[in-house]
């Protein structure tokens, strides 16, 4: 079973992968999902990691309890879990409940009332038109939310680290000032890039493949969700044991 | 012409058609008809490309269609127009950007000669005005008439209609009826209709074809329809006691 959907859903990028009709419509639909994926989720994005990032200052500070470690490495474990995982991850399954689902139904919505069917019959690669715009924003945009996402984390951990006294804003400071490594953005940016695939192309595969009505695109809904955060999850336990 | 040899098409164990053979000439409304689960629906689709048969060839003007990549399809694909049972609008999109997707997709027309197109062909099925509704503003016989525009925004060689009347009041269906009639008149084009409606079998049938257990049962006019002695297209077609009078009275 596992095969004969990954087999369906290398098929569907193929198809997805064809020479667009007329770059010009590609391009402004590409436009539309940039705005719709990325835009449209940047308050969500900026709120939870806001808050993670507070949470995380706390409870670093709760375990850090000894007197032989200096308060700025709090700063510094805040900074560098939100690169190499908070950020991206967090961010990647939360965008994969919102956009992710969207994706599905919308797809899903157009098959069982045969808008797919009729694009196909005027001669477009319905894959194509539907899909490859929502992969190009998901691939540009989801690394553009997750510096957001990290940026956010860090401020969220500097307010919460200075609102519940846990961590002073100038050690903070010094600690997400020490030891910086510019590799963990690269890191970051892989995991963003491979989730903005997965985030817009499993959904699609699960909504162009619907067959009968609303309860199945409910479930194809579901299901995407579920397969998108274990193929987030599973891609960054690889891309982190393949370049860490 | 659209010419079909030998359509088999199974979903699983289940035979859906059974070497469906005709041939559906330009100019004529053609109709294929038939009981619930007999086949109409999935020979309509395999006519146009959305459902590969097992067996079997289609010819769209001597040209074999079944067995064309999707590239090969795309010249054909260009002069068909097809009706959808739920009529399968955009939603996202306002009426005159449904007629004009394929302008914009196919054709180097500029912005305002697709606008005069899209005009043209709303003010053909009568809605002229109505450019800037979205579907869900419309009736279903609205949807249905912006279906057929779109249909025939790029003036189509083949004209397919699944189920055209299905929802629609009396008045509206003989409206779309005649509509398709004068539109493969004007245009030439090869029109195939799936239907059930009796209204439309007797009003606009210049070539049907009966459908029954997935297998091509009768073929004919509507005229030569009330002279059949074929038991299961009479059980089916004058199935009503209207239906029984009607067939007296015109005899």
């Amino acid at each position: 079973m596992f095969f004969y959907h990954f087999g369906e859903y290398v098929l569907l990028l193929k198809k997805v992968f064809k020479r667009p009709e007329k770059w010009k419509i590609y391009w402004r639909e590409t436009l539309h999902e940039m705005n719709e994926i990325g835009v449209g989720s940047v308050g969500l994005i900026v709120i939870i990691s806001t808050f993670i990032g507070a949470v995380m200052t706390m409870q670093i500070a709760f375990q850090l309890v000894s007197d032989l470690i200096p308060s700025s490495v709090i700063g510094q474990i805040n900074r560098d879990s939100n690169i190499l995982e908070l950020g991206p991850t967090i961010s990647a399954l939360v965008l994969m409940g919102k956009v992710g689902s969207s994706i599905s139904s919308q797809i899903g919505s157009m098959r069982v009332t045969e808008q797919i069917d009729a694009l196909e019959i005027m001669g477009i690669n319905a894959a194509g038109y539907l899909i490859l715009p929502k992969l190009i924003a998901g691939v540009i945009m989801v690394p553009v939310l997750v510096t957001i996402a990290i940026f956010c984390a860090i401020v969220g951990g500097l307010l919460g680290g200075a609102l519940t006294g846990a961590v002073t804003p100038n050690e903070y400071i010094m600690g997400i000032q020490s030891e910086f490594r510019g590799f963990t953005i690269v890191v970051a940016m892989v995991k963003a890039f491979f989730y903005g695939f997965i985030i817009t192309t499993v959904p699609a595969h699960k909504g162009f493949h619907v067959r009968g009505g609303a309860l199945e695109v409910g479930q194809a809904g579901t299901k995407a969700v579920v397969i998108g955060c274990i193929s987030i999850l599973a891609s960054d336990y690889i891309i982190t044991a393949l370049m860490l | 012409m659209i010419e079909i040899q030998n359509i088999h098409k199974a979903f699983g164990s289940n035979v859906v058609l059974s070497g469906i053979d005709a041939i559906f000439e330009p100019g004529k409304v053609s109709l294929i008809i038939g009981g619930s689960g007999s086949g109409k629906s999935t020979l309509l689709k395999c006519i146009v490309g959305l459902h590969q048969p097992e067996q079997g060839k289609v010819f769209f003007d001597k040209k074999e269609f079944t067995h064309m990549d999707f590239e090969e399809k795309i010249p054909i694909r260009k002069e068909i127009g097809m009706l959808f049972q739920n009529s399968a609008l955009f939603d996202s999109m306002t009426v005159e950007q449904n007629i004009i997707f394929t302008l914009d997709m196919f054709s180097d027309m500029s912005r305002s000669e697709k606008v005069d197109r899209a005009n043209f062909c709303l003010e053909r099925v009568n809605l002229a005005g109505k450019n800037k509704l979205y579907p869900a503003e419309l009736s279903g016989g609205m949807k249905k008439r912006v279906g057929i525009a779109r249909a025939i925004s790029m003036s189509p060689k083949y004209l397919f209609c699944d189920e055209p009347n299905s929802g629609l009041d009396p008045a509206t269906s003989i409206l779309i009826d005649e509509l398709i009639q004068d539109l493969t008149q004007e245009y030439s084009c090869t029109t195939i209709i799936v239907t059930h409606d009796m209204n439309s079998v007797m009003g606009i049938g210049e070539y049907i074809l009966f459908l029954h257990k997935g297998q091509k049962f009768w073929e004919g006019s509507n005229q030569d329809m009330l002279n059949s002695d074929t038991k299961e297209l009479n059980d089916f077609v004058f199935a009503s006691p209207l239906m029984k009078a009607a067939r007296q009275v015109i005899k």
